[in-house]
């Protein structure tokens, strides 16, 4: 076909110029491409920079040693112990089955346990590690290393975890740790990213909860550059975290251990406190638990086992539980009615036997009556009529404001769970709680340390050391964080009459010292320890005028749980007073036969600080007294050689 | 036959063609390449295998075939120009019955060696068609309607062909190659203007209707077409891809990280790094000189194109290499505002750097059209 040149011509024209000027709109564009890129690589160049390392790099954090729990004399309570725990990587090992084959000839596996491993490994990256044993013994992991080459993917990690040496000895005080649960983030608004490192322990009660702060430590870090799926490629850097600091208590171990051992089978608590600086040496619940348990996980059948034994061996009764003082609690109403000027040491009381108040006949518990009773006579021999006639006197109001200012009906402050504030009832709280007006046989009933009042074997304590220092002294139980010691707990001088207390001490010491005092069985010889002290029996359940008239009232007679318990407070020596210690032995009778004996042998080792010499205590018990020795001491021995070989 | 008024003597022959190659075309192609070898080396982790390697065997066919299609004169491609647009409308109906299916559209015929992406074969078929066309055409009818209407139906037919694959980049793409070849061949303004206006009058109408009575389109279409255009609103899905391709982009600042050093694509936080992002890896590890660079590299190409247009007097020839610049030009601008999170995310390689055998092979045949009319123009 042919054309005229110039048409050629003329359209090679048109067709330039619409080239040229599409070419122009062509670079124009390119030209908007190289503003973005500068607009994106050199203007927001930081800003990019900044989300290209957020991906890539990825921090971990580095757990921190828990700080550690000592005793009063540097002897471990709590530690850390490396533990030991078998990890495979699917992509590793190139067939899961048979390397699993392999690994459970050399170790026993849990079969749960490796059923969810296994699950685990099918749904996660090839490349995460995942836990197919834990708490792996060191021969186990021992035996996997050696024979690592024929277990491809298979690698053994190492981690620390608490221990309690000694076992069930501390375990109401420093209590355990476990791992981080849902309630325990739940109550932080925003849980610190360190509760969210596998395997991370946090105190549950005790000490460990108490100062969880103090004890955690704060993590370490670990830079990790990672790629798109999450596989580690490179560790970029590392900040190791700080140990968490260390806590000494001022318990002493080796009291506590022997407290233990005197407790035996029985449902008991023991506080013994230093009367200079309030330091509680001994406080020691029976029967205790393993808290170790609790660190792995305690199986059901262990836990049914401790919750439904009728000796409550998880209670923390030294400052958990709460019981009426009995006649512990008359040295109380006494000095309450000598600050008030209503009584004088030497002024007398009859008592036949009981107390007509109201219409009602409150009994004594000598039925046949005391006669004619002073102060010192009537603490000494423990009678309850004395006190119903200065309850009568000094009214509940000025009985319950002499009890808080000796301790009781206050919570303390000391790092334990559920600590109990006890009770100490007066007319308002009796009408705020109960709903009822105060009645005079209420007051009646409290003089003694019956009805409402209720205290812990703390407050026992913290009352006898009052009394017997007359400073506001308050329980220390940490001695030291992290080397730094913590202030006394001296307290200052409370402001009662000198004179007062001065009679009271020495009607405590009649109690324990006088040949009709009730606690003369127990008394000590050694003339520098001379103990003062005072029984209580609580009352479990009221003795029905049935009962009284078929005179089933010997406790022996009753199951054990409707059985009395049996307090004893008591401070030695008692002129010079070193330590007071309280007593309760839950369903134990009679105070002076199941508590008493037990003060004496608490306060003999705590003054001696070992097994006291034989002629402390009175000749015809040294028999007794020698072969109790050796036994506690072989029981004693036994456990720390058990303790040894554990660690 | 048009050859005829070529002064034929004037046009080289044989073996003497290869001085009158268009050489800086050459060298300028094969720098473009030679960027692509060294960004695959560096996101197959500083490996020539599994895609520098076969790119540059690729690359070197590329180079043979470009050279094989220059040597034979302009004319027989222009009188074939008809046969390989209708082969290519017989692949695209053969995809749709034969093609194997890749990502979720049938786009490759298998040929045993290579696989053959007939809408890619398209598009130079497409140019070539509409420039025969339009030298075939009298001047005067260019912009008569019913010669107006037959290029519209040529380009239609290929464009609803590939859209069925479905491959909307590349049917888009087709369709604005063509209608530019239409407004180079001379087409009067007015068309243009009209069938803009009536598109943009279609959009704004369709946004219009949102949430209206009269909605145009059904909601879900809306939200498809809210991530297509702002893929931000969906991080994790759509937008993960183009945000993580600009933090690339972004983090390498003026000179980059250095090579082999760009964690995104490294760590393969970069998608399709070796593909349709990789001026991301380039960007990262070389910065804003890097992409620049390469820019220049393509505006160079484009350039020498045009220039070599301009001054071919045969209609066909200067219509084809504007054809092909343009082809060229769509490719790498649309990847890389694609890239760049200015355009949505559509699929389409960038020219020469990207890992792909039948879009390298099919634009060095069509630089091999380039030569070809650059040797054999009028003189």
């Amino acid at each position: 076909m042919r054309r005229s040149p110039r048409e050629t011509h003329e359209s090679a024209v048109r067709i330039s110029r619409r080239g040229l000027l599409l070419g122009s709109a062509q670079l124009a564009f390119a030209g908007a491409l190289a503003l973005r890129m500068r607009y994106v690589q050199v203007d927001q160049a930081d800003e990019f920079r900044l989300l290209a390392e957020e991906n890539r790099i990825k921090f971990e954090l580095l757990p921190p040693a828990r700080g550690r729990l000592f005793d009063r004399n540097g002897a471990i309570i709590a530690d850390n112990e490396p533990t030991y725990r078998i990890v495979m990587v699917r992509e590793d090992a190139d067939d899961v089955d048979r390397v699993i084959g392999r690994l459970s000839q050399l170790v026993e596996l849990d079969e749960s346990d490796l059923n969810r491993a296994i699950e685990e490994m099918a749904k996660t990256r090839p490349f995460i590690p995942v836990t197919i044993a834990d708490r792996v013994s060191w021969e186990d992991i021992s035996r996997v290393a050696v024979n690592a080459p024929a277990l491809p993917g298979v690698k053994t990690e190492v981690g620390l975890s608490r221990v309690y040496p000694r076992g069930d000895l501390f375990a109401h005080v420093a209590g355990y740790v476990g791992p981080v649960s849902e309630r325990d983030l739940s109550r932080y608004e925003d849980p610190p990213p360190i509760l969210r490192i596998p395997r991370f322990q946090i105190g549950k009660v005790g000490v460990e909860a108490k100062h969880e702060e103090i004890l955690r430590g704060t993590a370490g870090t670990k830079q990790l550059e990672v790629n798109a799926v999450g596989r580690v490629m490179r560790e970029l850097g590392r900040r190791e975290g700080e140990a968490g600091a260390d806590i000494q208590l001022t318990l002493d171990s080796d009291l506590q251990d022997y407290v233990k051992a005197r407790l035996g089978e029985e449902s008991a608590s023991v506080v013994v406190m230093d009367t200079t600086h309030g330091d509680l040496l001994a406080v020691a619940s029976a029967p205790s638990y393993d808290p170790n348990k609790f660190v792995r996980g305690i199986s059901v059948a262990d836990y049914a086992f401790l919750r439904d034994n009728d000796h409550r061996p998880l209670a923390s009764k030294t400052v958990q539980d709460a019981y009426p003082p009995g006649s512990t609690f008359k040295m109380v109403t006494a000095l309450a009615a000598m600050d008030a000027g209503l009584v004088a040491p030497d002024e007398t009381v009859w008592c036949p036997g009981h107390l007509e108040v109201g219409g009602r006949r409150f009994h004594c518990w000598k039925s046949a009556g005391h006669g004619h009773m002073n102060l010192e006579q009537s603490l000494r021999e423990s009678c309850d009529v004395y006190y119903y006639d200065l309850a009568l006197k000094v009214g509940i109001e000025r009985i319950a404001e002499t009890a808080r200012r000796l301790g009781l009906g206050e919570s303390h402050n000391v790092p334990m769970s559920a600590v109990t504030s006890g009770l100490i009832p007066d007319k308002d709280w009796k009408r705020r709680e109960r709903g009822a007006d105060w009645v005079i046989g209420d007051s009646v009933n409290a003089s003694i340390g019956q009805g409402f009042v209720l205290s812990s074997p703390l407050q026992l304590a913290i009352m006898s050391a009052r009394l017997a220092t007359g400073r506001s002294i308050t329980p220390r139980l940490i001695k030291s964080i992290d080397g730094l010691e913590t202030p006394s707990q001296a307290g200052a001088d409370m402001g009662f009459n000198p004179n007062h207390l001065l009679q009271l001490r020495r009607a405590m010491f009649a109690v324990s010292n006088n040949r009709r005092g009730t606690a003369y069985g127990s008394r000590i010889i050694a003339e520098s320890m001379r103990m003062a002290g005072k029984t209580g029996t609580s009352q479990v359940r009221n003795i029905t005028a049935a009962e009284r008239a078929r005179g089933v009232t010997s406790n022996a007679d009753l199951p054990w749980n409707r059985r009395d318990h049996a307090l004893f407070v008591a401070f030695a020596p008692w002129d010079d007073p070193k330590i007071a210690v309280s007593v309760v032995v839950e369903h134990g009778g009679g105070g002076s036969t199941a508590a008493a004996p037990i003060a004496r042998d608490v306060v003999l080792q705590a003054l001696y600080g070992e097994d006291p010499p034989l002629d402390a205590y009175p000749t015809k018990d040294r028999r007794r007294i020698e072969a109790q020795q050796e036994r506690l001491a072989r029981e004693r021995e036994a456990r720390q050689a058990e303790v040894s070989s554990r660690a | 036959m048009t050859w005829l008024e070529y002064s034929v003597k004037t046009v080289p022959s044989g073996w003497r063609k290869i001085l009158y190659l268009n050489w800086p075309l050459v060298v300028l192609l094969s720098a473009v390449a030679g960027i692509g070898f060294l960004m695959l080396y560096s996101v197959a982790g500083g490996s020539w295998s599994p895609w520098a390697e076969p790119q540059m065997k690729r690359y070197a066919l590329g180079l043979a075939v470009m050279f094989a299609v220059a040597m034979v004169p302009i004319w027989f491609w222009r009188t074939m120009s008809l046969v390989f647009y209708m082969t290519g409308l017989g692949l695209l109906v053969m995809v749709e019955f034969f093609g194997s299916v890749g990502m979720g559209a049938q786009r490759w015929i298998d040929l045993g060696f290579m696989r053959l992406q007939p809408s890619e074969l398209m598009k130079i078929a497409l140019v070539m068609f509409l420039a025969a066309y339009y030298d075939w055409l009298p001047n005067n009818k260019v912009s008569r309607p019913l010669w107006v209407i037959l290029p519209v139906l040529i380009i239609l037919l290929p464009t609803f062909l590939t859209l069925a694959q479905p491959d909307l980049g590349t049917a888009l793409l087709l369709m604005i190659a063509g209608g530019l070849m239409m407004f180079l061949a001379g087409v009067h303004w007015a068309y243009f203007a009209t069938v803009i206006s009536a598109g943009v009058g279609t959009i704004w109408a369709v946004f219009q209707s949102r949430g209206t009575d009269w909605q145009l389109i059904e909601d879900y279409q809306f939200r498809r077409i809210d991530t297509f255009l702002d893929p931000t609103t969906d991080p994790l899905g759509a937008g993960y891809h183009i945000t993580q391709a600009k933090i690339a982009m972004g983090s390498g600042g003026w000179t980059g990280r250095g090579f082999m050093q760009g964690t995104q694509s490294r760590l393969n936080f970069l998608p399709e790094k070796h593909t349709d992002f990789i001026f991301n890896t380039l960007a990262e590890e070389f910065g804003f000189v890097g992409g620049v660079s390469l820019l220049i590299l393509y505006v160079l190409i484009l350039v020498f194109c045009i220039i070599s247009a301009v001054q071919n007097k045969d209609r066909f020839s200067s219509l084809l290499i504007l054809g092909i610049g343009l082809t060229f030009f769509l490719f790498f601008a649309v990847n890389m505002s694609m890239v760049m999170g200015l355009a949505p995310v559509v699929g389409v390689p960038l020219p020469l750097v990207s890992y792909g055998g039948s879009a390298m092979l099919v634009l060095m045949l069509a630089f091999g059209l380039v030569q070809s009319a650059h040797i054999h123009r009028p003189r």
